[in-house]
């Protein structure tokens, strides 16, 4: 089988049933994608799919055949940090930070969406557990993140 | 009470500097409990200047921060103790948790855990808190719990940074003649102000290594430089750019993936079972018994995880019956009996209740019954481990918080001693007490036992993770008051519940002797700053084999919920404000902070003031794990469903070293808390948890996150900690709030089996 994974042509043997988590983490070594429920429950897992934000535990890779996937590795520039990886920084957001990674790809995803977002559409969007309950500082990076992408 | 010592802030600073000054830095070097674990493993040229500090010959300098990273920022505000005194800066060195040694051990969790009050510093008190510090040193527990490491290495990592700091100056002296005094540190390099001359730490390392550190006096907190301070987290790049920092991160070579099917009967173990089905998944290559005191069942040896995950579904398995009552109402009876029967100990209390009952009018008495669950930790990272077992020698890389722990049991199932186990302890995603358990480590040594010396990597499945948990106990609570117009002057709390030290000790350590009361489920009731003419606290253990241990806040965790709810209806009867009453209730000298904190928070909730139809704020009060903090909650309840709109939290833990990471703790702690409301329970059938996953125990998602305001006071005389002390006042100022909203008293958790949220 063949994805694009952060650039890179990727070619392996799975069971076109094992969910893209698994692939990726046990047998391309990317382990940015974390697991955390195996039911697309959480979103620990998140990725982008052909830029789209999926939960790849959930995701047969079959499904992904062929796609570019984008996971936390491939979002910094080099090494500029992505506008989201910064105002994680800057606000501190990550406790645990296991759950960060897919916070932060389902954060970019959104701002693609939607340049300048609203309290409701942070609510409605953001749907990633977080055990560490550090919603308020997400919701603050993502409205620093939005100010910074539209300059 | 009697008082030898009373200590204010100031004093106690003080005191800290007097004993570092008085036995110098000798504290490590004089009184060296256990060997420097730094000494063994240096590398070739490397410079080891006590447990805490290294210095490479390029002159790289490494931290040693032995207390688990699990959201906290502990490693962090460690290394800040360390830097403050060593004269670097935090991105001049590398952080590192380091090896499983005795030499780590937490004094200040053992001290922490008397059955005093925090504000108790009766001769009684004081030599019980010494003892404690003594067996802590005796067992040499590397623990991080209780929220106790950072007042642990307060001293003496201060002390280790400036130690390290003096023999390099020496060092330097000797090299260019003269009086190390008069040299001066700034950013890892060494001054002669005289010459003009300059010497990196890296240049001396080795020559400092060698020096006996001289008599060294702490600075004050005037002078320092990093703490107090916000810092950025040692490791916030990694945690945004989702490097590989956690235990499930680990990949080895030749490394094969296994996962656990544990008896979901805790006790139990397989009448009978049919591997072929497993085998006969692609990529599964084996499966193996397991059989430890934490619990008997398979592992599952496989090319990766979703093979062995697939693997384990597939194996057939008849469990025997658990020992126990199979469901939730059949467990019912034994609360029951518990609140019900005359054996019970007592912690703390002062007066007669029984002669002010007695005397009570009956429209005086006020009676309630309050009941909470049995929780699961939920931790984001499912619990792993990856183990190697290679020549009688076992390797095992895992987020642990107790590595010390994982050592003793590892060694003890594979009859191999303990020095042949090393701990490679990484970042946590998650721990709040569940990961100080030895469950997942000694699953994966016995399945490293039939790997032929392959590293194994053993994640769980989120349901086989939240189904053999070490759950937050269930318990019940009665209570009872006499109420006047003026307040309660008569307070009488029984609470009925599993023990959690037995359970935690009895799969731990099972030769060790549990002891006969079990301080957590007392703990949050009868150490809190309240003066009655007459308390009582008493706690009935309930029997139940359900392996139960310490979540996030421990027995605070429900003992916050029933007693300031309590309160809350104590102060409804006599028609005062419950913020009043507190106060009132407040009035010992000792307890001065609380009054502080409470407050506070009432000045910047707007106690008091005019609320709208449809919204509420509640109140409540806790003193845990040393620090006092008060929390009002804001609900609307114009829906129909309750919405958490804000929380003010004051906390006071007499020093704050990292603001911005306080007021992280404290908002962790809050939405931690108040989760549990939203629906958070675990239920029985057949003896089995039903609950497998975030569709059926969930928590607070970003749609219910309420705006958190807080702010930290620093009058309190002793250091308390963080890590867990936004969760007790959580709940019940939440439920407090629901009745002011809209009148209804809810005595259950969660309290979404009795009012809806959004």
């Amino acid at each position: 089988m063949r994805l694009t994974v952060n650039g890179e042509t990727r070619e392996f043997d799975a069971d076109p049933d094992m969910p893209l988590l698994w692939v990726l983490r046990d047998i391309l070594d990317v382990k940015g994608p974390k697991f955390g429920c195996g039911v697309a429950a959480c979103g620990a897992c998140t990725v982008h799919v052909d830029g789209v934000a999926e939960r790849s535990c959930s995701l047969p890779v079959a499904a992904a055949e062929g796609a570019d996937i984008t996971t936390i590795e491939g979002l910094a520039q080099g090494d500029t940090l992505h506008a989201v990886q910064q105002a994680w920084l800057d606000h501190q957001v990550p406790q645990c930070g296991y759950c960060q990674a897919g916070q932060i790809m389902a954060a970019a995803a959104l701002l693609n969406d939607i340049p300048n977002p609203t309290d409701q559409d942070i609510d409605d969007l953001m749907t990633n557990l977080c055990r560490c309950g550090t919603y308020p500082r997400i919701r603050a990076a993502i409205k620093t993140a939005a100010g910074t992408m539209q300059g | 009470m009697g008082r030898i010592a009373k200590y204010t802030r100031r004093g106690f600073l003080g005191l800290g500097a007097l004993a570092a000054g008085g036995v110098a830095v000798g504290y490590y070097f004089y009184q060296r409990p256990y060997a420097n674990p730094l000494a063994a493993q240096a590398a070739e040229g490397e410079a080891v200047f006590n447990p805490y500090v290294k210095i490479a010959p390029d002159g790289a300098i490494t931290v040693i921060a032995p207390r688990a990273e699990m959201g906290q920022s502990i490693q962090t505000t460690l290394a800040a103790l360390v830097a403050e005194e060593l004269d670097v800066d935090l991105d001049q060195i590398e952080v590192i948790h380091g090896p499983a040694s005795e030499a780590y051990y937490n004094a200040a969790m053992f001290r922490m855990g008397g059955p005093f009050p925090w504000f108790d510093d009766s001769i009684g008190a004081a030599a019980t808190r010494t003892t404690m510090g003594v067996v802590a040193k005796f067992l040499g527990m590397q623990v991080t719990g209780g929220s106790s490491a950072t007042i642990d290495a307060f001293e003496k990592m201060r002390e280790a940074g400036a130690a390290a700091r003096e023999v390099l100056k020496a060092a330097a002296a000797a090299q260019w003649g003269g009086d190390a005094d008069a040299l001066t540190t700034e950013r890892g390099v060494i001054t002669n102000p005289a010459t003009g001359a300059t010497l990196a730490y890296g240049d001396v390392a080795t020559e400092a290594a060698g020096v006996s550190p001289p008599r060294v006096r702490l600075r004050d907190p005037s002078e320092w430089r990093l703490l107090g301070r916000s810092q950025p987290r040692v490791e916030g790049i990694a945690k945004v750019t989702g490097d590989r920092i956690f235990g499930i991160d680990i990949e080895l070579p030749d490394m094969l993936h296994a996962t656990v099917k544990m008896s979901p009967r805790f006790g139990a173990g397989a009448k009978s079972f049919d591997a072929a089905p497993a085998l006969a998944v692609p990529g599964v290559r084996d499966v193996v018994e397991i059989e430890t005191t934490t619990g008997k069942g398979f592992g599952i040896i496989a090319d990766h995880t979703w093979a062995a995950f697939q693997g384990a579904e597939a194996l057939e398995v008849t469990w025997e019956d658990a020992p126990y009552p199979a469901t939730l109402e059949e467990m019912d009876p034994l609360f029951a009996a518990a609140l019900d029967g005359d054996e019970a100990f007592e912690l703390g209390g002062n007066g007669n209740v029984d002669d002010a009952f007695a005397a009570a009018a009956p429209d005086q008495v006020l009676k309630a019954e309050y009941h909470v669950p049995f929780l699961a930790h939920a931790t984001m990272e499912p619990m792993n481990a990856t183990a190697q077992m290679t020549g009688g020698r076992l390797e095992i890389w895992t987020g642990t918080q107790a590595p010390g722990i994982v050592r003793l049991t590892t060694a003890a199932l594979l009859g191999i001693e303990a020095e042949d186990v090393i701990v490679h302890t990484t970042h946590l995603g998650g721990g709040f007490g569940r990961r100080g358990e030895a469950d997942f480590p000694l699953y994966a040594a016995a399945i490293a036992q039939h790997t032929g010396g392959r590293p194994v990597k053993v994640t769980w499945s989120r349901e086989e993770d939240t189904r053999h948990d070490v759950y937050r106990p269930r318990a019940a609570a009665r209570m009872r008051a006499v109420v006047t117009p003026q307040g309660p002057e008569a307070l009488d709390f029984r609470v009925a519940g599993p023990a959690i030290v037995p359970s935690v000790l009895g799969r731990t350590f099972p030769n060790f002797p549990a002891p006969a009361e079990d301080e957590p489920l007392l703990d949050g009731l009868f150490n809190q700053p309240v003066s009655v003419a007459a308390a009582h606290y008493a706690g009935s253990v309930v029997d139940l084999p359900i392996p139960v241990g310490f979540w996030r806040a421990v027995g605070n965790s429900q003992n916050g919920y029933f007693h300031e709810c309590f309160l809350d209806e104590v102060a409804e009867k006599a028609g005062l404000d419950p913020v009043e009453m507190r106060l009132n209730l407040m009035r010992d000298p000792d307890h001065a902070p609380a009054r502080g904190v409470l407050e506070r928070v009432a000045q910047l909730a707007d106690w008091g003031a005019e609320m709208p139809a449809g919204k509420g704020k509640g109140v409540a009060h806790m003193l845990s794990f040393g620090t006092w903090t008060a929390q009002v909650v804001q609900v609307d309840v114009s829906t129909g469903a309750v919405r958490i709109e804000k929380v003010w939290c004051v906390a006071d833990p007499g020093v704050l070293l990292d603001p911005d990471n306080f007021d992280a703790q404290l908002m962790s702690g809050i939405n931690f808390g108040l989760s549990q409301a939203l629906g958070q329970k675990i239920t029985f059938d057949q003896g089995e948890v039903v609950e497998g996953n975030f569709y059926d125990f969930d928590a607070m998602r970003m749609w219910q996150s309420p705006e958190i305001e807080t702010e930290v006071l620093q009058t309190a005389p002793k250091m308390g900690g963080a890590g867990e002390v936004g969760t007790p006042p959580a709940i019940p100022a939440l439920a407090n709030a629901i009745h002011a909203a809209t009148g209804q008293r809810i005595r259950r958790m969660p309290l979404s089996e009795e009012i809806d949220f959004v």
